[in-house]
Protein backbone atom coordinates (compact mmCIF):
# COMPACT_ATOMS: atom_id res chain seq x y z
CA UNK A 1 0.00 0.00 0.00
CA UNK A 2 1.31 3.43 -0.99
CA UNK A 3 1.13 6.10 1.69
CA UNK A 4 0.65 9.58 0.22
CA UNK A 5 1.83 12.00 2.87
CA UNK A 6 -0.85 14.62 3.49
CA UNK A 7 0.72 17.37 5.56
CA UNK A 8 -2.15 19.81 4.93
CA UNK A 9 -0.14 22.19 2.75
CA UNK A 10 0.48 19.99 -0.25
CA UNK A 11 -1.68 18.57 -3.01
CA UNK A 12 -1.94 15.02 -1.67
CA UNK A 13 -5.53 14.71 -3.03
CA UNK A 14 -4.32 15.22 -6.62
CA UNK A 15 -1.76 12.45 -6.22
CA UNK A 16 -4.47 10.29 -4.66
CA UNK A 17 -6.78 10.88 -7.66
CA UNK A 18 -3.98 9.89 -10.06
CA UNK A 19 -3.23 6.67 -8.14
CA UNK A 20 -6.95 5.87 -7.93
CA UNK A 21 -7.20 6.33 -11.71
CA UNK A 22 -4.33 3.83 -12.10
CA UNK A 23 -6.04 1.37 -9.75
CA UNK A 24 -3.10 1.52 -7.32
CA UNK A 25 -3.86 0.85 -3.66
CA UNK A 26 -3.02 3.93 -1.60
CA UNK A 27 -4.01 5.95 1.42
CA UNK A 28 -3.50 9.56 2.46
CA UNK A 29 -1.39 9.46 5.64
CA UNK A 30 -1.50 12.26 8.19
CA UNK A 31 0.20 10.76 11.25
CA UNK A 32 3.30 8.81 12.11
CA UNK A 33 1.48 5.53 12.79
CA UNK A 34 -0.24 5.51 9.39
CA UNK A 35 3.02 6.47 7.75
CA UNK A 36 4.83 3.50 9.35
CA UNK A 37 2.13 1.16 7.97
CA UNK A 38 2.84 2.09 4.36
CA UNK A 39 5.30 -0.03 2.39
CA UNK A 40 5.86 2.69 -0.19
CA UNK A 41 5.72 6.47 0.28
CA UNK A 42 4.97 9.55 -1.80
CA UNK A 43 5.76 13.05 -0.54
CA UNK A 44 3.85 15.49 -2.78
CA UNK A 45 4.02 19.25 -2.59
CA UNK A 46 2.85 22.52 -3.99
CA UNK A 47 3.78 24.85 -1.18
CA UNK A 48 6.76 26.78 0.06
CA UNK A 49 9.81 24.98 1.49
CA UNK A 50 9.58 26.49 4.97
CA UNK A 51 5.83 25.86 5.27
CA UNK A 52 6.37 22.28 4.12
CA UNK A 53 9.16 21.54 6.59
CA UNK A 54 7.22 23.23 9.40
CA UNK A 55 4.11 21.20 8.58
CA UNK A 56 6.06 17.93 8.55
CA UNK A 57 7.53 18.67 11.97
CA UNK A 58 4.22 19.90 13.39
CA UNK A 59 2.49 16.70 12.31
CA UNK A 60 5.39 14.78 13.90
CA UNK A 61 6.10 12.99 10.61
CA UNK A 62 9.83 13.61 10.15
CA UNK A 63 11.16 10.82 12.40
CA UNK A 64 8.78 8.20 11.01
CA UNK A 65 9.50 9.29 7.45
CA UNK A 66 13.27 9.19 7.95
CA UNK A 67 13.02 5.80 9.63
CA UNK A 68 10.95 4.24 6.85
CA UNK A 69 12.98 5.67 3.98
CA UNK A 70 16.56 5.74 5.25
CA UNK A 71 16.52 2.79 7.67
CA UNK A 72 13.89 0.43 6.21
CA UNK A 73 14.56 1.37 2.59
CA UNK A 74 10.94 1.54 1.42
CA UNK A 75 10.57 2.97 -2.11
CA UNK A 76 10.07 6.73 -1.86
CA UNK A 77 8.86 9.25 -4.43
CA UNK A 78 9.19 13.00 -3.79
CA UNK A 79 7.31 15.43 -6.00
CA UNK A 80 8.17 19.14 -6.46
CA UNK A 81 8.65 20.48 -2.92
CA UNK A 82 8.86 16.79 -2.02
CA UNK A 83 12.10 16.75 -4.02
CA UNK A 84 13.45 20.05 -2.75
CA UNK A 85 13.14 19.22 0.95
CA UNK A 86 15.33 16.12 0.48
CA UNK A 87 18.39 18.35 0.11
CA UNK A 88 20.23 20.14 2.91
CA UNK A 89 19.16 23.74 2.58
CA UNK A 90 16.73 25.87 0.58
CA UNK A 91 17.16 29.52 -0.33
CA UNK A 92 13.37 29.74 -0.11
CA UNK A 93 12.84 31.05 3.40
CA UNK A 94 16.54 30.27 4.12
CA UNK A 95 15.49 27.01 5.73
CA UNK A 96 17.37 23.82 6.61
CA UNK A 97 15.59 20.88 5.01
CA UNK A 98 15.76 17.10 5.55
CA UNK A 99 19.34 16.67 4.30
CA UNK A 100 18.93 13.14 2.91
CA UNK A 101 20.72 14.14 -0.28
CA UNK A 102 23.80 16.40 -0.41
CA UNK A 103 23.15 19.74 -2.06
CA UNK A 104 21.10 22.90 -1.90
CA UNK A 105 18.01 24.46 -3.46
CA UNK A 106 18.40 27.78 -5.28
CA UNK A 107 16.13 30.34 -6.92
CA UNK A 108 16.01 30.75 -10.69
CA UNK A 109 17.66 34.00 -11.84
CA UNK A 110 15.51 36.98 -12.83
CA UNK A 111 16.67 36.63 -16.44
CA UNK A 112 13.76 34.19 -16.86
CA UNK A 113 10.15 34.46 -15.68
CA UNK A 114 9.83 33.12 -12.15
CA UNK A 115 8.06 30.89 -11.28
CA UNK A 116 8.69 28.56 -14.17
CA UNK A 117 5.18 27.37 -15.02
CA UNK A 118 4.42 24.96 -17.83
CA UNK A 119 5.48 21.92 -19.79
CA UNK A 120 9.22 21.53 -20.19
CA UNK A 121 11.42 18.76 -21.51
CA UNK A 122 13.00 16.18 -19.22
CA UNK A 123 16.01 14.29 -20.55
CA UNK A 124 16.99 11.24 -18.55
CA UNK A 125 20.71 10.81 -18.02
CA UNK A 126 20.84 7.10 -17.13
CA UNK A 127 18.65 4.01 -16.83
CA UNK A 128 16.34 3.69 -13.82
CA UNK A 129 13.30 1.43 -13.29
CA UNK A 130 11.02 4.40 -12.50
CA UNK A 131 11.92 6.48 -15.56
CA UNK A 132 12.58 3.71 -18.08
CA UNK A 133 9.82 3.84 -20.68
CA UNK A 134 9.68 7.62 -20.45
CA UNK A 135 10.42 9.22 -23.82
CA UNK A 136 13.62 11.25 -23.62
CA UNK A 137 13.02 14.09 -23.79
CA UNK A 138 9.51 13.89 -22.35
CA UNK A 139 7.30 16.94 -21.75
CA UNK A 140 6.34 17.23 -18.09
CA UNK A 141 4.51 19.91 -16.08
CA UNK A 142 6.60 22.17 -13.86
CA UNK A 143 5.66 24.85 -11.34
CA UNK A 144 8.71 26.05 -9.51
CA UNK A 145 10.67 29.13 -8.52
CA UNK A 146 13.49 27.07 -7.01
CA UNK A 147 15.56 24.12 -8.27
CA UNK A 148 17.90 21.65 -6.64
CA UNK A 149 21.64 21.62 -7.09
CA UNK A 150 22.89 18.18 -5.97
CA UNK A 151 26.45 18.14 -4.63
CA UNK A 152 26.82 14.58 -5.90
CA UNK A 153 26.38 14.33 -9.71
CA UNK A 154 25.45 10.66 -9.35
CA UNK A 155 22.15 11.76 -7.80
CA UNK A 156 21.03 13.34 -11.10
CA UNK A 157 18.61 11.18 -13.10
CA UNK A 158 16.98 13.81 -15.32
CA UNK A 159 17.84 17.26 -16.63
CA UNK A 160 15.69 20.18 -17.79
CA UNK A 161 16.69 23.55 -19.18
CA UNK A 162 15.42 26.81 -17.70
CA UNK A 163 17.97 29.60 -18.00
CA UNK A 164 20.50 26.74 -17.54
CA UNK A 165 20.21 22.97 -17.19
CA UNK A 166 18.98 21.89 -13.75
CA UNK A 167 18.34 18.55 -12.06
CA UNK A 168 14.66 17.76 -12.63
CA UNK A 169 14.80 14.14 -11.47
CA UNK A 170 16.99 12.97 -8.60
CA UNK A 171 17.50 9.38 -7.47
CA UNK A 172 19.63 7.43 -5.04
CA UNK A 173 19.02 3.93 -3.69
CA UNK A 174 15.31 3.65 -2.80
CA UNK A 175 14.69 7.38 -3.33
CA UNK A 176 13.45 8.94 -6.54
CA UNK A 177 12.14 12.50 -6.81
CA UNK A 178 10.81 14.69 -9.60
CA UNK A 179 10.74 18.47 -9.73
CA UNK A 180 7.82 18.21 -12.16
CA UNK A 181 4.34 17.18 -11.08
CA UNK A 182 4.03 13.56 -12.21
CA UNK A 183 0.37 13.58 -11.14
CA UNK A 184 -0.28 16.52 -13.47
CA UNK A 185 1.86 15.51 -16.45
CA UNK A 186 -0.83 13.63 -18.34
CA UNK A 187 -0.19 10.07 -19.55
CA UNK A 188 3.59 10.61 -19.26
CA UNK A 189 3.35 11.35 -15.55
CA UNK A 190 0.78 8.62 -14.90
CA UNK A 191 3.20 6.15 -16.52
CA UNK A 192 5.93 7.24 -14.12
CA UNK A 193 3.61 6.83 -11.11
CA UNK A 194 2.64 3.38 -12.33
CA UNK A 195 6.28 2.32 -12.62
CA UNK A 196 6.98 3.71 -9.16
CA UNK A 197 4.09 1.64 -7.78
CA UNK A 198 5.69 -1.51 -9.22
CA UNK A 199 9.32 -0.64 -8.44
CA UNK A 200 11.11 -3.32 -6.39
CA UNK A 201 14.23 -1.65 -5.12
CA UNK A 202 17.02 -4.05 -4.20
CA UNK A 203 19.45 -2.79 -1.60
CA UNK B 1 12.66 24.41 -23.54
CA UNK B 2 9.61 25.63 -21.66
CA UNK B 3 6.66 25.45 -24.05
CA UNK B 4 3.69 27.79 -24.36
CA UNK B 5 0.46 26.51 -22.84
CA UNK B 6 -3.09 26.22 -24.12
CA UNK B 7 -5.52 26.58 -21.22
CA UNK B 8 -9.18 25.70 -21.53
CA UNK B 9 -11.35 28.00 -19.47
CA UNK B 10 -14.64 26.86 -17.95
CA UNK B 11 -17.22 29.39 -16.81
CA UNK B 12 -19.25 27.13 -14.59
CA UNK B 13 -22.84 27.68 -13.47
CA UNK B 14 -24.51 24.94 -11.40
CA UNK B 15 -21.98 22.30 -12.48
CA UNK B 16 -22.25 23.11 -16.18
CA UNK B 17 -19.86 24.95 -18.46
CA UNK B 18 -21.38 28.01 -20.07
CA UNK B 19 -20.09 30.46 -22.64
CA UNK B 20 -20.53 34.22 -22.46
CA UNK B 21 -19.90 37.11 -24.80
CA UNK B 22 -18.28 40.12 -23.18
CA UNK B 23 -19.24 38.67 -19.79
CA UNK B 24 -22.95 38.44 -20.69
CA UNK B 25 -25.56 36.18 -22.23
CA UNK B 26 -24.18 32.86 -21.01
CA UNK B 27 -25.35 29.87 -23.03
CA UNK B 28 -25.12 26.29 -21.82
CA UNK B 29 -22.35 24.05 -23.24
CA UNK B 30 -21.92 20.81 -21.27
CA UNK B 31 -21.45 19.34 -17.78
CA UNK B 32 -18.05 20.45 -16.45
CA UNK B 33 -16.95 16.92 -15.64
CA UNK B 34 -17.68 15.57 -19.13
CA UNK B 35 -16.07 18.49 -20.94
CA UNK B 36 -12.99 18.24 -18.72
CA UNK B 37 -12.60 14.53 -19.47
CA UNK B 38 -12.98 15.19 -23.18
CA UNK B 39 -10.41 17.99 -23.21
CA UNK B 40 -7.97 15.97 -21.11
CA UNK B 41 -8.23 13.15 -23.66
CA UNK B 42 -7.70 15.76 -26.35
CA UNK B 43 -4.40 16.73 -24.60
CA UNK B 44 -5.24 20.22 -23.38
CA UNK B 45 -2.30 21.58 -21.34
CA UNK B 46 -4.30 22.97 -18.44
CA UNK B 47 -7.84 23.70 -17.28
CA UNK B 48 -9.15 26.75 -15.44
CA UNK B 49 -12.49 26.56 -13.70
CA UNK B 50 -14.37 29.69 -12.61
CA UNK B 51 -17.47 29.35 -10.48
CA UNK B 52 -18.75 32.58 -12.03
CA UNK B 53 -21.78 33.16 -9.82
CA UNK B 54 -20.25 32.24 -6.44
CA UNK B 55 -18.95 35.74 -5.78
CA UNK B 56 -22.17 37.57 -6.75
CA UNK B 57 -24.33 35.07 -4.86
CA UNK B 58 -22.04 35.44 -1.83
CA UNK B 59 -21.65 31.70 -1.45
CA UNK B 60 -18.72 29.30 -1.28
CA UNK B 61 -17.36 27.73 -4.41
CA UNK B 62 -19.01 24.56 -5.77
CA UNK B 63 -16.46 22.11 -4.31
CA UNK B 64 -18.39 19.05 -5.40
CA UNK B 65 -18.03 19.94 -9.08
CA UNK B 66 -14.39 20.93 -8.54
CA UNK B 67 -13.68 17.51 -7.12
CA UNK B 68 -15.57 15.67 -9.86
CA UNK B 69 -13.48 17.48 -12.47
CA UNK B 70 -10.22 16.91 -10.57
CA UNK B 71 -10.77 13.16 -10.52
CA UNK B 72 -10.58 13.05 -14.33
CA UNK B 73 -7.96 15.65 -15.09
CA UNK B 74 -4.28 14.79 -14.81
CA UNK B 75 -3.05 18.13 -16.08
CA UNK B 76 -2.89 21.30 -13.98
CA UNK B 77 -6.19 22.57 -12.72
CA UNK B 78 -6.84 26.11 -11.48
CA UNK B 79 -10.00 27.09 -9.65
CA UNK B 80 -11.51 30.48 -8.89
CA UNK B 81 -14.73 32.13 -7.79
CA UNK B 82 -15.97 33.09 -4.36
CA UNK B 83 -12.61 32.68 -2.62
CA UNK B 84 -12.36 35.03 0.36
CA UNK B 85 -9.78 33.50 2.68
CA UNK B 86 -6.85 31.14 3.06
CA UNK B 87 -9.31 28.58 4.46
CA UNK B 88 -11.36 28.81 1.25
CA UNK B 89 -8.16 28.28 -0.74
CA UNK B 90 -7.25 25.23 1.29
CA UNK B 91 -10.71 23.72 0.68
CA UNK B 92 -10.20 24.12 -3.07
CA UNK B 93 -6.72 22.57 -2.96
CA UNK B 94 -8.11 19.67 -0.95
CA UNK B 95 -10.74 19.17 -3.65
CA UNK B 96 -7.92 18.57 -6.14
CA UNK B 97 -6.93 21.95 -7.62
CA UNK B 98 -3.28 23.02 -7.62
CA UNK B 99 -3.77 26.70 -8.28
CA UNK B 100 -6.18 29.29 -6.94
CA UNK B 101 -7.42 32.14 -9.06
CA UNK B 102 -8.37 35.37 -7.33
CA UNK B 103 -9.96 38.33 -9.08
CA UNK B 104 -12.60 40.70 -7.68
CA UNK B 105 -11.93 39.62 -4.11
CA UNK B 106 -8.25 40.47 -4.46
CA UNK B 107 -9.13 44.00 -5.61
CA UNK B 108 -11.33 44.45 -2.51
CA UNK B 109 -8.74 42.92 -0.21
CA UNK B 110 -5.27 42.68 -1.78
CA UNK B 111 -3.84 41.08 1.38
CA UNK B 112 -5.49 37.81 0.33
CA UNK B 113 -2.78 37.48 -2.36
CA UNK B 114 0.02 37.70 0.20
CA UNK B 115 -1.73 35.41 2.66
CA UNK B 116 -2.28 32.78 -0.04
CA UNK B 117 1.29 32.98 -1.29
CA UNK B 118 2.67 32.62 2.23
CA UNK B 119 0.49 29.61 2.97
CA UNK B 120 0.80 27.73 -0.33
CA UNK B 121 3.64 29.33 -2.27
CA UNK B 122 3.59 32.01 -4.93
CA UNK B 123 3.10 29.46 -7.71
CA UNK B 124 -0.31 28.62 -6.24
CA UNK B 125 -1.83 32.09 -6.59
CA UNK B 126 -3.09 33.26 -9.97
CA UNK B 127 -4.22 36.88 -10.17
CA UNK B 128 -6.93 37.17 -12.78
CA UNK B 129 -7.78 40.64 -14.02
CA UNK B 130 -10.67 42.01 -16.04
CA UNK B 131 -9.36 44.95 -18.03
CA UNK B 132 -11.07 47.42 -20.34
CA UNK B 133 -9.64 50.02 -22.64
CA UNK B 134 -10.90 53.37 -21.34
CA UNK B 135 -8.28 55.74 -22.75
CA UNK B 136 -5.45 57.44 -20.89
CA UNK B 137 -6.59 59.75 -18.15
CA UNK B 138 -5.86 60.80 -14.61
CA UNK B 139 -5.15 57.71 -12.53
CA UNK B 140 -5.32 55.39 -15.57
CA UNK B 141 -1.93 56.00 -17.15
CA UNK B 142 -1.92 52.81 -19.23
CA UNK B 143 -5.35 53.59 -20.68
CA UNK B 144 -6.66 50.29 -19.30
CA UNK B 145 -8.82 50.12 -16.18
CA UNK B 146 -9.45 47.16 -13.90
CA UNK B 147 -13.06 46.03 -13.54
CA UNK B 148 -14.56 43.53 -11.11
CA UNK B 149 -17.74 41.54 -10.53
CA UNK B 150 -18.14 40.11 -14.00
CA UNK B 151 -16.95 43.33 -15.68
CA UNK B 152 -19.84 45.28 -14.16
CA UNK B 153 -17.93 47.41 -11.70
CA UNK B 154 -15.16 49.90 -12.53
CA UNK B 155 -12.47 50.23 -9.85
CA UNK B 156 -10.50 53.32 -10.87
CA UNK B 157 -7.36 51.17 -10.78
CA UNK B 158 -4.83 51.28 -13.58
CA UNK B 159 -4.30 47.80 -15.03
CA UNK B 160 -0.50 48.02 -15.10
CA UNK B 161 -0.24 49.40 -11.57
CA UNK B 162 -2.57 46.67 -10.31
CA UNK B 163 -0.65 43.76 -11.87
CA UNK B 164 2.63 45.17 -10.51
CA UNK B 165 1.07 45.38 -7.06
CA UNK B 166 -0.30 41.85 -7.44
CA UNK B 167 3.12 40.52 -8.38
CA UNK B 168 4.78 42.24 -5.43
CA UNK B 169 2.12 40.83 -3.08
CA UNK B 170 2.91 37.32 -4.26
CA UNK B 171 0.85 36.42 -7.34
CA UNK B 172 2.65 33.73 -9.34
CA UNK B 173 0.78 34.26 -12.61
CA UNK B 174 -1.29 37.06 -14.09
CA UNK B 175 -4.30 36.53 -16.35
CA UNK B 176 -5.10 39.48 -18.61
CA UNK B 177 -8.74 39.13 -19.54
CA UNK B 178 -9.90 41.73 -22.03
CA UNK B 179 -13.52 42.69 -21.42
CA UNK B 180 -13.75 44.27 -24.90
CA UNK B 181 -12.52 41.12 -26.64
CA UNK B 182 -14.13 38.43 -24.46
CA UNK B 183 -16.09 35.92 -26.54
CA UNK B 184 -15.76 37.98 -29.74
CA UNK B 185 -13.28 35.70 -31.55
CA UNK B 186 -11.54 38.84 -32.82
CA UNK B 187 -8.13 38.10 -31.26
CA UNK B 188 -6.58 38.96 -27.88
CA UNK B 189 -5.99 42.56 -26.92
CA UNK B 190 -2.29 42.42 -27.77
CA UNK B 191 -1.49 45.90 -26.52
CA UNK B 192 -2.45 45.32 -22.88
CA UNK B 193 -1.22 41.72 -22.91
CA UNK B 194 2.21 42.87 -24.05
CA UNK B 195 2.23 45.80 -21.63
CA UNK B 196 1.51 43.48 -18.69
CA UNK B 197 4.10 40.92 -19.86
CA UNK B 198 6.68 43.73 -19.98
CA UNK B 199 5.62 45.07 -16.56
CA UNK B 200 5.96 41.84 -14.53
CA UNK B 201 8.39 38.92 -14.35
CA UNK B 202 5.84 36.21 -13.56
CA UNK B 203 4.14 34.33 -16.41
CA UNK B 204 1.30 36.20 -18.12
CA UNK B 205 -1.76 34.51 -19.59
CA UNK B 206 -3.67 36.06 -22.49
CA UNK B 207 -7.45 35.76 -22.25
CA UNK B 208 -10.48 36.89 -24.20
CA UNK B 209 -10.86 36.83 -27.94
CA UNK B 210 -9.08 33.81 -29.40
CA UNK B 211 -10.92 32.68 -32.53
CA UNK B 212 -8.15 31.32 -34.75
CA UNK B 213 -4.70 29.72 -34.53
CA UNK B 214 -3.27 33.03 -35.70
CA UNK B 215 -4.90 34.86 -32.78
CA UNK B 216 -3.29 32.43 -30.35
CA UNK B 217 0.09 32.72 -32.06
CA UNK B 218 -0.15 36.52 -31.87
CA UNK B 219 -1.03 36.42 -28.16
CA UNK B 220 1.89 34.12 -27.36
CA UNK B 221 4.47 35.80 -29.59
CA UNK B 222 3.47 39.45 -30.14
CA UNK B 223 1.66 39.67 -26.79
CA UNK B 224 4.59 37.81 -25.11
CA UNK B 225 2.14 35.69 -23.11
CA UNK B 226 3.34 32.39 -21.61
CA UNK B 227 -0.05 30.81 -22.05
CA UNK B 228 -3.30 31.38 -23.89
CA UNK B 229 -6.76 30.88 -22.45
CA UNK B 230 -9.13 29.52 -25.05
CA UNK B 231 -12.75 28.57 -24.76
CA UNK B 232 -15.07 29.71 -27.58
CA UNK B 233 -12.79 28.21 -30.21
CA UNK B 234 -13.00 24.84 -28.46
CA UNK B 235 -16.65 24.61 -27.56
CA UNK B 236 -18.77 27.69 -28.13
CA UNK B 237 -22.07 26.75 -29.77
CA UNK B 238 -21.92 30.16 -31.47
CA UNK B 239 -18.97 29.29 -33.74
CA UNK B 240 -17.18 26.47 -35.57
CA UNK B 241 -14.97 24.60 -33.12
CA UNK B 242 -11.49 23.16 -33.55
CA UNK B 243 -9.66 20.46 -31.59
CA UNK B 244 -6.63 20.91 -29.34
CA UNK B 245 -4.69 18.72 -31.79
CA UNK B 246 -5.46 21.09 -34.67
CA UNK B 247 -4.40 24.10 -32.58
CA UNK B 248 -1.17 22.40 -31.45
CA UNK B 249 -0.25 21.44 -34.99
CA UNK B 250 -1.07 24.91 -36.29
CA UNK B 251 1.01 26.61 -33.59
CA UNK B 252 3.96 24.26 -34.13
CA UNK B 253 3.79 24.96 -37.88
CA UNK B 254 3.87 28.69 -37.07
CA UNK B 255 7.06 28.19 -35.07
CA UNK B 256 5.58 28.33 -31.55
CA UNK B 257 7.04 25.76 -29.14
CA UNK B 258 4.13 23.80 -27.65
CA UNK B 259 3.82 20.46 -25.89
CA UNK B 260 3.53 18.20 -28.94
CA UNK B 261 0.30 16.38 -29.59
CA UNK B 262 1.00 12.67 -29.07
CA UNK B 263 -0.79 10.34 -31.45
CA UNK B 264 -2.20 7.02 -30.31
Amino acid sequence: MIGVIDYQAGNAPSVGFALAHLGVEHRLVRDAAALRDADRLVLPGVGAARATVDSLYQADLVDALTERVLRDGVPFLGICIGLQVLFEHSEEGDVDTLGWLPGVVRRFPDSVRVPQIGWNEVTTTRAHPVTDGLASPAHCYFVNSYYCEPADPDVVLGLTEYSAPFCSVAARDNIVATQFHAEKSGPVGLGLLERFARWEHRC
Amino acid sequence: MLTKRLIACFDVVAGRVTKAQQFQDNVDVAPAEALAAQLYADQIDEIVFYDITASAERRKIDLETVQRVARHVFVPFTVGGGIRSVDDMYEVLKAGAEKISVDSMAVRDPSIIRAGAEAFGRQCIVLSTQVKRVGRRHGIRSGYEVFIDGARQATGKDAIEWVREGESLGAGEIVVNSIDHDGTASGYDLEITRAVADAVNVPVIASGGAGTVEHIRAGLVDGAASAAIISSILYSPRMDNVTVAELKRGLAAAGVAVRPYLDG
